[in-house]
């Protein structure tokens, strides 16, 4: 067993040392009653060659996004992700490091996680970001109640046009607590009038930007209207290239800022590992959850970084902790701010007019065909049509080795005619040239 | 011997007129170690006999600070905010950490005077 | 080959070293952080440049500069080179951070785990498209219930907390449905912190209870408080003083017995996988943290993944999504169910780490695991035994995967468990688990792994057991300075702490500041 270290001599001189006849001696402690006796039915180890046959004949078993035109969003969008990124991630320094509780000898990762809540604070327009979260949706839970602890109120609006599995962990994380959620119906053709439902009761407005549909809204309205309430604005962002383009949610005048970090450094991953990005205003950093990493000097008087104001968090307060937040997504942060440094201001910049031209190319291919309508007047790289019964399109056009986008029948149940879909900088003219002819195909 | 009187949970209250000035003892602050934040209760919150009024904290610990009379607070000490060191320097002095307006008097009297916490303390190591 | 050079000889190197000019000292590298050697037009990234002339962004363009600066491909790869340098990890040597089961990673299931074929999948394409995943992540689920004779299993936790809310809530949710609504969640002193903040954030009022003399849990003081009210009881085990609760059985039928619900904490599993099946002790949830047990790398603090398994009792009330087998493959069934908790995460869970840990377990095998629990047992114990003599043991061995000391051997020499775990640093070890769990003084819990050789932890004991003499001659020097062999001494964390500064900001010009 090639991961096991230990001879059939150094167990038996161990033993020896221990003074046990037999390891099973050691497990004295286990009630004789549950020891396994039998093997389980499970198949016994395997060297690479055997392994690696049967994990590739699975992986063979899916469409990857690469392997023909593919416009999928909704959450998780496929960028180009700089060859170097792996390479560095994929350092056994980084990747087999734990948690840097130990500065001394953890600066590596916390010099990059203080560049990287840099990075995520000034693309937000926010002053404070921690060093991640799980992924958008459960930092986005996390920030709802966290408006709660600030406002001390208990009613967070949701738009209805903000990512329904986000909106789901909402539900799910506040379930149990006495949060009164109000979730809107969506408006998949823009126009929402969230502000009208501010109230003195309200702590926050969680509104998307760009939203589920795509499309781009002003935040600085809601926010106005949230403030002169007493309430926050929450605002997330699931596609955070968008950021290179659009007026960010602080300018817009946002106090908690979410966001899915997925597109910048981390692979589609079928959903995960992602990367949670949450920024806020300096008054609030106490009520943050998560890790922050902040700068000190050492005992010498040479800069230095350590995980700080941790009495907010689980393992020193316990059942009064911000969250019951442990990790944050190490390794995701790294790759997001090593691409993040490779882009760097001009990049970043260039990268989202990339996606703004396909997606404006997409859309503007397929808004001719009879009997499909494109809704969006503003958007980034992702936008709505109507089509008619889109679910049995999207699995069409999959058959034809296109990912069209996803059918929002997904998500709602009687939104058949609605489809999701995003360009990025990875499309070229003849991938939408052929969506848009098998599109018309479909619909004929 | 000084006119404060002491709580079990360390905390030290002055008194002048219906105000009593509260801070943690000098045993508390050392206890604690650096003392990084002070969460002040605000003026105007009603704060119960052996109630949280507060919280103050160190790198890796945080403790409540307990009210030690029912009353209302007349004024959080703001110079903590900026200078939360000064609960370490001087405890007893500008590291004070909320005045409260005593409603029930009475309540003094269930205090430890000063030779009685001491003793208390001592008690404790 | 060096011909010019003056000959080194034994014994002619001085003590003292220079002060350099740079700041650097050979390859300990001093490192700015990307915004002082960054210029906002430099860029790593050659990307075609936009036609022009399209904007539909609805007048919401951004105006500001997001002030990033960016560098080229070898400025990049320099830096997080040099930074990846400056920290300790797995690949560079003993890692006995006790209850963080820090084992090797093994390179294949990071190879496998970027295949294409799952790193490049979308996580809402077609099922057509998808058959692969949705068949890997039925392997993967069938493996943990077999594992843990447990039959129900949701996969999408995104880390062991994350584990643990979905398995309290699941409770919750299931005495909710039988109109039984209950206050309190039992925890003992011992339990990582996650414990008791996430039992507070399923609206619990967290009770705790005693461990006995023999480092395990009270059965009569937990009994004392068993009624009516109280939900569940969240343990871990073997439990984080590193000994099996010999009363587990017991303690389950109890709990059962007064209607409430049995967590277990599974972040120890390692010591038992293969030998025992926490099904077979009366177990209704317990997460499992891929990242200890079955592998996945640490990250340097994550991505973590934390499925939970479930007893029948619970099945009906794990969230969403589930795997569904049928005659024409594989669905995905994402509709919350009328008694399901509710979506925990966007899309499935962490299916790269799914994909590490099922090549692990595959690797391993059912008798490879069992081999991994027993040498993980013996290994902490070799540590346990070597060690007993002169670092004080909390409690009477055997012990599990993990061994537990306290500072008791420290005491009148001036030095801590935070100075001893320190000059660990300068021998060249990460430093054990220090103050955890809170049940002993200055605790110091050691936990090997199964990934050590003999050589290895020979090496640790003599550092161990040299430190310890050390410390009893009054050598207190090594340690109150300690680390001075690591990138940076002792940092000033309460400094961090009051005068926070969380992002880089930029040096305020002198006649500005004037």
């Amino acid at each position: 067993m090639r991961y096991l270290p230990l001879t059939g001599d150094d167990r038996q001189a161990m033993l020896a040392t221990i003074g046990a006849a037999a390891v099973d001696d050691l497990f004295c402690d286990v009630p004789e009653s549950a020891r396994l006796t039998e093997a389980l039915n499970l198949p016994d180890h395997q060297g690479e060659i055997a392994v690696t046959r049967h994990m590739q004949a699975l992986a063979d078993r899916n469409v990857t996004a690469g392997d023909g035109p593919f416009f999928l969003g909704a959450g998780a969008y496929r960028h180009h992700v700089p060859a170097s990124v792996q390479h560095l991630i994929q350092r056994g320094e980084f990747l087999t490091a734990y948690t840097p509780y130990q500065p001394e000898i953890s600066q590596g990762t916390l010099q990059y996680l203080f560049e990287f809540q840099t990075q995520v604070a000034r693309l937000t327009g926010m002053a404070v970001a921690n060093a991640s979260m799980y992924d958008g949706s459960t930092g986005c839970g996390e920030a709802v109640l966290m408006a709660r602890r600030i406002t001390k109120r208990k009613k967070a609006v949701l738009s209805g046009n903000l990512h329904p599995h986000y909106a789901d962990v909402i539900e799910t994380m506040t379930r149990f607590t006495d949060d009164h959620i109000l979730r809107l119906p969506p408006v998949p053709q823009s126009g929402e009038d969230i502000a009208a439902l501010i109230d003195q009761e309200t702590s926050c407005v969680v509104v998307q930007n760009p939203d589920f549909f795509g499309h781009l809204i002003d935040l600085e309205p809601i926010a106005q209207a949230a403030h002169t309430a007493g309430a926050l604005l929450i605002a997330v962002v699931t596609e955070v290239v968008s950021l290179g383009a659009v007026r960010s949610p602080g300018e817009m005048g946002a106090d908690i800022v979410v966001g899915e970090g997925q597109s910048i450094g981390n692979a589609l991953n079928f959903g995960g590992p992602y990367l949670g990005l949450f920024a806020t205003r300096d008054r609030y950093v106490r009520q943050m959850p998560g890790r922050l990493c902040g700068q000190t000097v050492d005992a010498e008087g040479h800069r230095g970084f350590v995980l700080t104001l941790s009495t907010r968090e689980q393992h020193i307060r316990r059942e009064k902790a911000t969250s019951n937040i442990c990790t944050n997504s190490g390794l995701c942060s790294l790759a997001f701010t090593i691409h993040m440094a490779l882009l760097g201001e001009a990049g970043l910049r260039r990268l989202a007019m990339l996606n703004h031209e396909n997606a404006v190319a997409l859309a503007d291919a397929i808004d001719g065909i009879d009997g499909v309508e494109v809704l969006n007047s503003a958007f980034f790289n992702e936008f709505t049509c109507r089509v008619s019964n889109a679910a049995a399109v999207v699995e069409r056009l999959a058959g034809q080795g296109i990912i069209a986008g996803v059918p929002a029948s997904r998500f709602y149940s009687g939104l058949d005619d609605l489809l999701v879909l995003a360009a990025t900088e990875l499309n070229s003219d003849e991938d939408i040239d052929a969506l848009a002819s098998a599109l018309q195909e479909a619909v004929q | 011997m000084s006119d404060l009187r002491y709580t079990k949970d360390h905390e030290w209250v002055r008194v002048d007129g219906d105000i009593a000035t509260v801070g943690i003892s000098d045993y508390a602050q050392e206890a604690l170690g650096d003392v990084v934040f002070v969460e002040v209760p605000e003026a105007g919150a009603e704060v119960a006999q052996g109630g949280e009024a507060g919280v103050i904290e160190s790198v890796k610990a945080a403790s409540e600070i307990y009210a030690p009379v029912t009353g209302e607070v007349v004024e959080g000490n703001a110079a903590l905010d900026g200078d939360p060191a000064l609960v370490n320097t001087a405890p007893l002095g500008d590291g004070w950490i909320f005045k409260v307006k005593v409603s029930d008097a009475a309540q003094l009297d269930t205090l430890m005077s000063e030779a009685e916490y001491q003793t208390f303390v001592e008690g404790l190591d | 080959m060096n011909r010019q050079g003056r000959p080194s000889a034994p014994g002619t190197v001085s003590d003292q070293a220079p002060k350099t000019f740079t700041g650097h000292q050979g390859l300990r590298l001093v490192e700015p952080l990307i915004f002082e050697v960054g210029a906002p037009d430099q860029t790593g990234v050659d990307l075609p440049k936009p036609k022009g002339g399209v904007n539909r962004l609805g007048g919401l363009e951004r105006a500001a500069p997001v002030d990033l600066p960016g560098l080229s491909e070898p400025q990049v790869v320099r830096h997080f080179t040099r930074l990846s340098r400056k920290n300790y990890g797995i690949d560079m040597g003993f890692f006995p951070l006790g209850s963080c089961t820090m084992k090797h990673n093994p390179r294949l299931n990071e190879k496998v785990a970027g295949l294409a074929g799952f790193a490049d999948v979308h996580p809402l394409q077609p099922e057509s498209t998808v058959q692969g995943a949705l068949a890997l992540m039925d392997q993967l689920a069938h493996w943990l219930i077999t594992l843990t004779g447990m039959p129900g299993i949701a996969l999408s936790p995104k880390a062991g907390a994350h584990g643990e809310l979905c398995g309290l809530m699941t409770i919750r949710a299931a005495l909710e449905a039988r109109g039984d609504a209950r206050a309190r969640v039992l925890v003992p002193d011992s339990a990582h912190g996650t414990n008791p903040a996430t039992a507070a954030l399923c609206g619990y009022v967290v009770d705790p209870i005693p461990a006995d003399e023999r480092g395990r849990v009270d059965l009569d003081a937990m009994t004392a408080k068993l009624d009516s009210d109280v939900a569940a009881i969240m343990l871990t085990n073997p439990n984080t003083c590193g000994l099996f609760e010999t009363d587990i059985v017991e303690i389950a039928r109890r709990v059962h017995e007064a209607g409430a619900f049995f967590y277990c904490d599974g972040a120890n599993f390692n010591a038992i996988v293969g030998k025992v099946r926490p099904g077979d002790l009366g177990v209704d949830a317990m997460h499992i943290n891929l990242h200890k047990t079955f592998s996945t790398p640490h990250g340097g603090g994550g991505p973590g993944s934390g499925p939970v398994v479930f007893s029948e009792a619970l099945a009906p009330f794990v969230p969403p999504p589930w795997v569904v087998g049928g005659e024409g493959g594989f669905t995905l069934s994402e509709t919350t169910g009328p008694e399901s908790v509710g979506r925990m995460t966007a899309f499935h869970g962490q299916m790269g780490m799914f994909v590490r840990a099922l090549t692990y377990m595959l690797s391993h095998g059912a008798d490879g695991l069992k081999q991994v629990a027993e040498d993980a047992v013996l290994n902490a114990n070799y540590v346990l035994e070597t060690l007993k003599d002169v670092i004080t043991a909390s409690f009477e061995g055997p012990c599990m995967h993990e061994a537990l000391f306290d500072d008791r051997f420290l005491k009148d020499t001036g030095v801590s468990t935070l100075d001893f775990a320190k000059a660990l640093i300068d021998e060249g070890f990460h430093p054990m688990t220090m103050y955890f769990p809170l049940v002993v003084h200055g605790a110091m819990l050691i936990e090997p792994t199964e990934t050590e050789s003999k050589a290895s932890l020979d090496e640790f004991i003599g550092a161990m057991r040299a430190l310890a003499q050390a410390a009893r001659d009054g050598d207190t020097d090594r340690f109150e300075n300690a680390p001075v062999f690591a990138p940076v001494h002792r940092l000033d964390e309460t400094q961090a702490a009051r005068k926070p500064i969380l992002t880089y900001q930029e040096p305020v010009p002198a006649e500005a500041a004037e």
